[in-house]
């Protein structure tokens, strides 16, 4: 079997507030959805907000290394979907 | 449970970054220049812009809008020739903030067409045509084998919505105006909604409602950074459902609210506590004198739903004050010098605080959230610290619906018997309820009602961060490891 997915939801501050507040729902949904193929847990910052006015680019999660921005559910599930492929 | 109030996320992003932008702004050298800056800095030559507004122009045009609500002003009265420099200085020479917290932003509203009844490209033109039969003001003609409606003479009355048998004609509603409880909030001649202020009573439901996010809050966060920066005794008042809302311990947020430049944090949940004690005790009172039923009176918008729309209910209503009122007047006493800053979890709050000489300011969570980011708080990372007056459990679960009720149940002798009646958030109907216990002066589901604006108590409420769901799961925790208030008393 391949190596699984890794996908870290970030649940720093700034993060937090700017949505992904609202990405928490991926951490039980996930695992219903892909089961044991993909691993994902909510992390603190990632360190991706601080660099300059990156800020406004979050909520940040990273699906193995590939960043996502401004992460929605939706987002998330169709990078987690191209990489089953 | 119907859970998802919170404003549509994309919204809320803008709203929450034109904030941090502002914060970042008064904290650097040049206030007013970097204020004026934010449209351009969010929306520079030559970007992407979203395919529902026309062009670059017309996005930075209402960025500015957005900026004048978090400097505080109302959009509406604020004249387009005025440069956003100059309303930050404007903000930062301000004593007292507006009247009203909400203000809209009307330029947003263009897409939003206006409530009417619709014929979709279902309609088969059947034979039976029962909704040409039923229109009773005879708005409805077959045209080309459709059926179409006459806006004269349609009166919106929905009946051809339900005799369809395809489900053809729709009701097309506006967002705000079906989510006010009160008819407060409508599309004028021109389209753009507008708040009927001595209607309103602040419940900040429009604001949730509309996906264009429109409806803005007037933010008072220049106003505190300004006391803060000069060096007043400025002191945090956290309500209840703050603590669900930030993924820390409620220890760590208050490092986290020092770190901020505060310099003491006070639970409102300690005020929560009189309220239960006092209101316990109204309860009982009342009831020996034979009263049929009471209602809380610790939500902002009940309060103000019950001044301006059902004064027969004024007898029912508790005497008792709010948490945030016996909470501001604890901090006076021991603070008689100190600014206090409310942090609340919706706009109704607001209201409240301009008429209470104890509470100088409000903020909500939204805007507590952008002030860490402006300065790179990062809550859980920080150390804990404890809270110098314990509250109870009861009081902390005064933001959940149901909490309160629950509290004052505690308190009761057992000969008194509470009955309580959940008013889980306050919409059209709910009202209408409302109003049929002050006039008939007798509920028959019970004798104590809880009334709560939001739905889910103020976990619900408009400008908090957290979903739904985990917020009220950290609230728990901490409930759970608090004393009950009856240790108190004992
Ligand atoms: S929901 Fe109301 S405030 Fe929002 S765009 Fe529509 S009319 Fe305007
Ligand atoms: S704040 Fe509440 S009462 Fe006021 S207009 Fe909005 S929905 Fe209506
Ligand atoms: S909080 Fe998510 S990257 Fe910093």
């Amino acid at each position: 079997m391949d190596k699984k997915i890794s996908v870290k939801v970030c649940l720093g501050t700034t993060c937090f507030v700017m949505g992904s507040s609202n990405l928490q729902e991926l951490i039980e949904m996930v695992p219903k959805k892909y089961g044991d193929r993909v691993e994902v847990s909510g992390v603190p910052c990632l360190g991706l907000c601080s660099i300059d006015w990156e800020f406004s680019k979050a909520p940040y999660v990273k699906v193995d290394d590939d960043v996502i921005k401004e992460a929605t559910v939706e987002k998330v599930l169709k990078a987690i979907d191209e990489k089953l492929k | 449970m119907a859970m998802n109030t919170s404003t549509p996320k994309e919204t809320s992003h803008l709203k929450r970054e034109i904030l941090v932008r502002l914060i970042k702004a008064y904290l650097s050298d040049n206030f007013e220049e970097n204020t004026r800056l934010i449209p351009y800095a969010m929306r520079p030559k030559n970007s992407d812009v979203p395919n529902y507004r026309c062009c670059i122009f017309k996005e930075r045009a209402i960025l500015r809008d957005r900026a004048i609500a978090g400097l505080g002003f109302s959009i509406e009265d604020t004249d387009d020739s005025v440069l956003l420099s100059e309303l930050a200085n404007k903000a930062e020479k301000r004593e007292v903030p507006d009247e009203h917290p909400l203000t809209v932003l009307t330029t947003a509203c263009k897409g939003c067409v206006p409530s009417r009844i619709y014929v979709t490209d279902l309609c088969q033109g059947c034979v039976a045509r029962p909704c040409v039969n039923t229109c009773k003001f005879g708005a409805i003609s077959i045209q080309n084998g459709k059926s179409v409606i006459d806006p004269e003479k349609c009166k919106n009355c929905g009946m051809c919505v339900q005799v369809c048998p395809y489900q053809a004609i729709q009701k097309i509603i506006v967002p705000c105006e079906s989510a006010c409880p009160v008819g407060a909030i409508a599309k004028d001649e021109n389209g753009h909604a507008k708040i009927d202020f001595d209607k309103c009573i602040s419940c900040g439901k429009c604001a949730s409602a509309c996906p264009f996010g429109a409806v803005h809050e007037k933010s008072q966060i220049i106003d505190v950074l300004k006391n803060i920066k000069a060096g007043k005794k400025t002191i945090a008042m956290v309500a209840p459902a703050m603590f669900g809302q930030l993924p820390c311990k409620p220890q760590q947020l208050k490092e986290a609210i020092l770190k901020l430049g505060f310099a003491d944090v006070y639970e409102v949940a300690q005020g929560a506590d009189v309220t239960t004690k006092t209101e316990a005790a109204e309860f009982e009172e009342r009831l020996m004198k034979g009263a049929e039923f009471m209602t809380t009176s610790c939500c902002a918008g009940y309060n103000e739903l019950v001044d301006k729309h059902i004064p027969e209910m004024k007898p029912f209503r508790s005497d008792t004050k709010t948490p945030m009122y016996y909470t501001a007047e604890i901090v006076k006493r021991e603070n008689p010098d100190a600014v206090t800053v409310f942090f609340s979890p919706c706009v109704a709050k607001k209201r409240e605080a301009l008429q209470n000489p104890n509470v100088d300011y409000v903020l909500n969570y939204e805007e507590i959230g952008a002030w860490m980011i402006a300065l790179g708080v990062q809550v859980a990372e920080c150390d804990e610290s404890e809270f110098k007056t314990q509250a109870s459990a009861e009081g902390r679960n005064y933001c959940v619906t149901g909490g309160v009720a629950k509290a004052v149940q505690t308190l009761l002798p057992e000969e008194i018997p509470a009955h309580p009646v959940i008013i889980d958030g306050l919409t059209k109907q709910t009202v209408r309820d409302l109003k049929k216990y002050a006039k008939n002066g007798m509920c028959e589901l019970g004798n104590l009602i809880e009334v709560m604006a939001c739905t889910g108590g103020c976990l619900g409420g408009n400008s908090t961060v957290n979903a739904f769901k985990p917020a009220l799961k950290q609230v728990t925790n901490y409930v759970n490891e608090s004393k009950s208030i009856k240790e108190q008393i004992d």
